[in-house]
């Protein structure tokens, strides 16, 4: 055990250093260009596209050309789900602006856009619905015949002794809340580049995604071809964040046009496109009562999750994800007797919602840490002191939604916060700050992230396309090095760095001689891929469990060789070792390819082993601590110091760790702060460029501090949890709390995320 | 998002590129750092079929003092005003607010005269043009003329400059030193438009008194705007704390704000009351 | 529409293309040079992906015409590593302190940041961050990027405390 837990440089960076990655768009060569017609409407109905004449070798594809295609309609089998069908490409009506209605091939991108802008949409526009009150009113247009209200999901758990909780409570604290709506922008939007390989009639889509073998069954299920002649390539995919899990309409478009025009076609979606077009997330409203004891024992909580998932559902996960994971989240890391919430998803006029880092947590977690703050302020409790009262202290530890939470430090990453925050100097600093007029705040907020979950806790949600296992393939070549082939696939987490070290541990090589293969459905084990905080947890647990079970093979063939017990043999050094005798590994991978007469009556001809790993799921824990400072006469928010307290169990690499807490946070600031999807009431959205919607640059993010706890889990093979959307979960909620204690004095406290500066403003004007 | 097809001319020199200029009228465009030109072109908002490259052109590229102006022609690039580049408090002014104007890589290309002719509202120079009372020199095939700035901006994006003319140069009165300059401004994120701007410009007496006093609000309204009288209110009398706050106050109010969805008018108005307080408290602490 | 003949010297190799005049200097070095180290991130100049060095001017390779580019020089990332691939002292740095995890946004900071350590000046925190918040990273949180170029900053000489 040396190579897990150090800070190694990864293995990736070196090529994309130089400016060698290859991202979908850099191998478009030879492809023709793509474009996508989106609808101009909210709501419509197509009555017609037609097109001038169109210059040689230009296509034009409409619905009407896509006879037998299927429609993308995942199911939940649970909570009232309502499956709704998203067309490639609709014939009839228009559900959103930037569906995409038709789509121009021409030779160049430039042409393609020239050729789109000739085209006649004719789409009578219909009365659209926008938000999630448009959605409730009575007597609102439908979206879907199958969904009346527009009611697609309503989840509802009720304890039957929640309403005796209240009925005792000594103080209820009552809290709405409002989440904006977010884009996850990826630096590298989507893209996707199907080609037709004419030796062998198959397709490959080389395609900037996070789930390539989920992609690969979803589109020749759509498009009725084998799936064995469908090929998805991930190559260097830059950045996801869950906005590139989803199966979207463009890339069957893409695989449909290389089979029926036996050609290589190239789609790189633009930056409005994709703001306004690929998936959205987090718009949602809360409406929380809690009853707590005069002492401050939390007695129960009653939650009412509205979100407003737009115009279609999201395969696979479907539009059940952002409601039913705050459904079952809203305990957190707190001891909860008794619950009772519904959660509602509701269909509207807007760009369909899916997963984005956090999934619905960010949002829990700014209800749950701003009505601890309220109620302490309520019952006269210390805010940290009533957070410790009712932390989980004892695992493992079931939660009324059926959660089972892993050992964990929940009150330690508390009270490690609280002592490096020093709140007493901080108050005196705050003290100070009033005086001259300036308004300065601390906010905590403590959270547990549930990672690392397999097949049982998607089954449970009733999922018709259930994710969760990781399979592993690993073979040693007949040279000696490793390779690992892997069904997840990492697209800047540093899983071939992380992996390498852990199987490297286990059989004794440097990371060197180890290759992580992902990303390529004709080379890697059919897998889900890299999201929900899962790579470390399942894909690494698989690795290992892969790489102990080559290790035993090279154990049994050394102590052939050395003329040894098996069980005697180490491995280390890149050798396999009995005492004082050694062999070189990779004498032993030539013996068993090539002197297989030597060899072959233990194991056979090679060194092929593959592993398979489904975990129930571990939970992470951290606690945010943010230091801002609200300037008065502007709204605006400066966080003057994060400090994040992360304990993800056994780091595989903290220096990977550490960054992925850093991107995780700075897009939690930007949630608390910044980025916004806007719609106009008519549905046309209004934040379509980087100047309107404003992910965070290096002036907004303050330093980040990490302190790392390392509670291994009981539940993990390798004792890791996942860490990758902590920092996104929890930094709005400090954030909010900080601005929160900074606007104390005016009597108000920050209900609605992003806090943006005329928010901010209103509040204080209507305060005075 | 590509941008539009266009012809794409190079001149030489000045006469040539008039002589384009007057051959492709409403057609043809001015091209020099083209740093808000070409992203409007890649969202095809913008769609000139000429496009008039005038950075070969060397008698456009010249910042220089001359007869108590600075003359800024129009080559001149944003990234020449991060240091001054004349003593005395408009050089001092122009390194402020330049700092402000987006970012290196856009201040190494983007220039002076291609903000004035852009009228962006938002704009850091149209602002200080307003306040500073510039002079453009706007130039046509066999014709030239002056236009002060308070004939210049028209309406949002729009000036005085017709399709055929070129701005040549601006020009910017050199203030004494008994002037007080201060700019202030508010954006949501670095090198971002502001929502709102405040150029501030105070002469004052021996005695301390103020004698004369520019107030210029950008990013609020469709154009750049005098807030003229919060600057009279500050005449024949020392720029007390008191009195600079009564002035912001007098700003917010005496303006039609701008709306959208992020910036209501009265938080429009809350930016101006702030931003025009802080330019008059910083120019007076300097 | 017609094509003009131009020449691009990119890390001191000429390329001799030909482009449309609509055509940016970012999609003529990755369409027509074949360097597909610039990436563009949004094309309306805001998330600096596609930095570059024109004639040793830091600039956004999406907002100039390749044709305005004639006969000029160019600067890429494809320039900054020895031709065996060897990485220079600020790649190095980037590496070493984990400078980047998707990668796509890299070759605009590594380009950003080879003019900022370029440049006359020295460098301290502030104008660090000034510099640098020119471009988006989605990934990093930008810790280790600033990380990455302090420490290329302080091994060339050029950093210095706040003043």
């Amino acid at each position: 055990m040396n190579w897990t837990g150090r800070r190694l440089p990864r293995t990736e960076d070196p090529a994309l250093l130089r400016g060698e990655g290859a991202f979908t768009a850099d191998l478009a060569a030879g492809a023709r260009a793509v474009r996508f017609l989106r609808s101009p409407y909210a709501a419509g109905r197509i009555l017609s596209i037609t097109a001038p004449d169109l210059p040689p070798g230009a296509l034009l594809i409409t619905g009407a050309d896509l006879e037998g295609v299927g429609a993308i309609r995942p199911e939940l089998f649970r909570f009232n789900y309502r499956a709704i069908a998203q067309p490639v490409l609709p014939r009839e009506r228009v559900h959103f602006v930037g569906q995409p209605v038709a789509a121009v091939v021409a030779a160049t991108p430039e042409e393609a856009e020239d050729i789109a802008e000739t085209i006649l949409l004719d789409i009578e526009p219909e009365d659209p619905v926008v938000t999630i009150d448009d959605a409730l009113r009575p007597g609102t247009p439908t979206l879907h015949a199958e969904a009346p209200g527009n009611l697609v999901v309503d989840g509802t758990i009720r304890h039957p002794d929640c309403e005796a909780a209240f009925a005792r409570a000594d103080r209820i604290v009552e809290l709405t809340l409002r989440s904006g709506r977010q884009n996850a922008t990826p630096m590298e939007a989507r893209a996707g580049l199907a080609a037709y390989d004419r030796a062998t009639g198959r397709i490959r889509l080389t395609a900037s995604c996070q789930m390539p073998h989920m992609l690969r069954t979803g589109i020749a299920t759509l498009l009725g071809m084998a799936e064995a002649d469908l090929q998805i390539v991930a190559p260097d995919v830059g950045g996801g964040f869950g906005q590139k899990m989803a199966l979207f309409p463009e890339y069957p478009l893409l695989v449909w046009l290389a089979r029926r025009h036996r050609g290589s076609f190239c789609w790189v979606e633009d930056r409005n496109e994709n703001l306004i077009a690929s998936a959205h997330s987090r718009e949602q409203r809360h409406h929380l009562r809690a009853a707590f004891a005069a002492d401050g024992t939390l007695l129960g909580l009653e939650a009412d999750i509205l979100a407003n998932t737009g115009a279609f559902s999201c395969y696979p996960t479907t539009c059940g994800v952002e409601p039913l994971m705050a459904l079952a989240e809203y305990p957190g890391p707190y001891r909860l007797p008794t619950y009772a919430a519904r959660a509602r998803a509701l269909a509207t006029n807007t760009c369909p919602a899916a997963p984005y880092r956090g999934v619905s947590r960010p949002v829990v977690t700014f209800g749950l840490e701003r009505l601890m703050d309220r109620a302490a302020a309520a019952l006269g409790i210390d805010p940290v002191a009533l957070r410790r009262r009712n932390l989980v202290t004892e695992f493992p530890h079931v939660t009324p939604t059926g959660l089972t939470l892993d050992q964990a430090s929940y009150v330690e990453a508390l009270d490690r916060a609280v002592e490096a925050a020093d709140i007493p100097a901080f108050r005196t600093r705050q003290q100070a700050a009033r005086r001259e007029g300036r308004y300065l705040g601390l906010g905590l907020a403590v959270f547990n992230e549930r990672t690392g979950y397999g097949t049982p806790a998607f089954a449970a949600r009733g999922m018709g396309i259930v994710p969760g296992y990781e399979v592993v393939d690993i073979a040693m070549t007949p040279a000696g090095e490793v390779e690992v082939r892997i069904g997840a696939s990492p697209h800047g987490q540093g899983l071939r760095t992380a992996l390498a070290q852990l199987a490297a541990d286990r059989l004794g090589l440097d990371p060197s001689r180890i290759r992580v293969i992902h990303g390529d459905t004709d080379r890697t084990p059919y897998g889900w891929g890299s999201f929900a905080s899962r790579g470390a947890v399942i894909a690494g647990g698989a690795t290992q469990l892969a790489a102990d079970k080559l290790a035993a093979r090279l154990r049994r063939a050394a102590a052939r060789l050395l003329q040894a017990e098996p069980e005697s043999i180490a491995l280390r050094d890149g050798a396999a070792w009995a005492g004082e005798a050694s062999i070189p590994l990779t004498e032993i991978a030539r013996r068993v390819h090539q002197r297989s007469e030597q060899l072959s009556d233990l194991d056979g001809f090679n060194l092929a082993e593959t592993a398979q790993y489904d975990p129930g799921g571990t939970f992470s824990n951290a606690c945010h601590v943010a230091e801002v400072e609200v300037d008065a006469e502007t709204g605006h928010v400066r966080v003057l110091r994060f400090l994040v307290v992360e304990d993800a169990g056994r780091l595989l690499n903290p220096l990977i760790a550490d960054g992925q807490v850093h991107g995780g946070v700075a897009q939690g600031i930007a949630n608390a702060l910044l980025e916004e999807v806007l719609y106009a009431p008519d549905g046309n959205p209004l934040t379509g460029s980087l100047a309107d919607y404003l992910p965070p640059s290096a002036a907004e993010i303050p330093p980040i501090e990490i302190i790392h706890m390392e509670t291994e889990s009981p539940e993990t093979l390798t004792g890791a949890k996942g860490l990758g959307e902590g920092g996104t979960i929890g930094a709005p909620a400090a954030i909010a709390n900080a601005i929160s204690d900074a606007l104390a004095p005016f009597g108000v406290d920050i209900t609605e995320l992003p806090a943006t500066p005329a928010r901010i403003r209103a509040l204080i004007r209507n305060a005075r | 998002m590509k941008c539009p097809p266009f012809d794409y001319h190079a001149p030489r020199s000045q006469a040539e590129a008039l002589a384009l200029l007057a051959r492709h009228g409403e057609e043809g465009k001015i091209l020099a750092g083209g740093q808000s030109l070409v992203p409007t072109m890649a969202f095809r908002l913008s769609r000139p079929a000429s496009l008039i490259d005038i950075n070969r052109i060397a008698e456009l590229d010249h910042c220089r003092a001359e007869g108590g102006r600075l003359r800024i022609g129009a080559l001149t690039r944003h990234a020449r005003f991060e240091r001054p580049v004349a003593p005395g408090p408009t050089g001092a002014l122009l390194a402020r607010a330049a700092e402000h104007i987006a970012h290196a890589p856009i201040r190494t290309r983007g220039t002076f005269c291609g903000s004035l002719a852009h009228a962006d509202p938002a704009s850091e120079w149209c602002c200080i043009a307003l306040a500073l009372g510039a002079e453009m020199r706007v130039l046509r095939e066999g014709g030239e003329r002056l236009v002060p700035a308070a004939d210049w901006f028209q309406s949002v994006f729009t000036t005085a400059l017709a399709p055929d003319e070129l701005l040549a140069e601006v020009s910017l009165p050199l203030l004494g030193p008994d002037w007080r300059c201060g700019f202030a401004e508010f954006n949501r994120r670095a090198g971002d438009f502001a929502l709102a701007m405040a150029v501030t410009a105070l002469r004052l007496d021996p005695a301390g008194h103020v004698a004369e006093a520019r107030i210029a609000l950008g990013g609020v309204a469709g154009t750049p705007i005098l807030a003229e009288t919060a600057a009279a209110s500050l005449l024949g009398a020392p720029p007390t704390p008191e009195r600079l706050r009564a002035a912001a106050a007098l700003a917010a109010e005496g303006f039609e704000p701008t709306e959208d969805a992020q910036v209501p008018a009265d938080y429009r108005r809350d930016l101006v009351r702030a931003m025009t307080r802080r330019a008059l408290e910083g120019s007076l602490a300097a | 529409m017609t094509k003009t003949p131009i020449r691009l010297t990119v890390n001191g190799v000429p390329h001799d293309i030909a482009v449309e005049p609509r055509r940016t200097l970012a999609d003529a070095l990755r369409d027509d040079c074949g360097l597909t180290g610039t990436h563009l991130g949004c094309e309306h100049g805001v998330c600096g992906a596609c930095t570059v060095l024109l004639d040793g001017e830091v600039v956004r390779a999406c907002l100039h015409f390749a044709i305005q580019a004639d006969g000029r020089t160019i600067r890429t990332v494809e320039g900054l590593a020895t031709p065996d691939g060897t990485l220079n002292p600020l790649q190095h740095a980037f590496w070493q302190h984990h400078g980047l995890q998707c990668g796509f946004c890299t070759p605009g900071f590594l380009m950003l940041a080879t003019w900022l350590l370029e440049q006359e000046e020295p460098v301290d925190e502030a104008r660090l961050r000034h510099v640098l918040s020119s471009n988006l990273c989605r990934c990093t949180g930008y810790q280790n990027i600033l990380t990455a170029v302090r420490a290329a900053a302080q091994a060339i000489g050029k950093w210095t405390e706040a003043a």
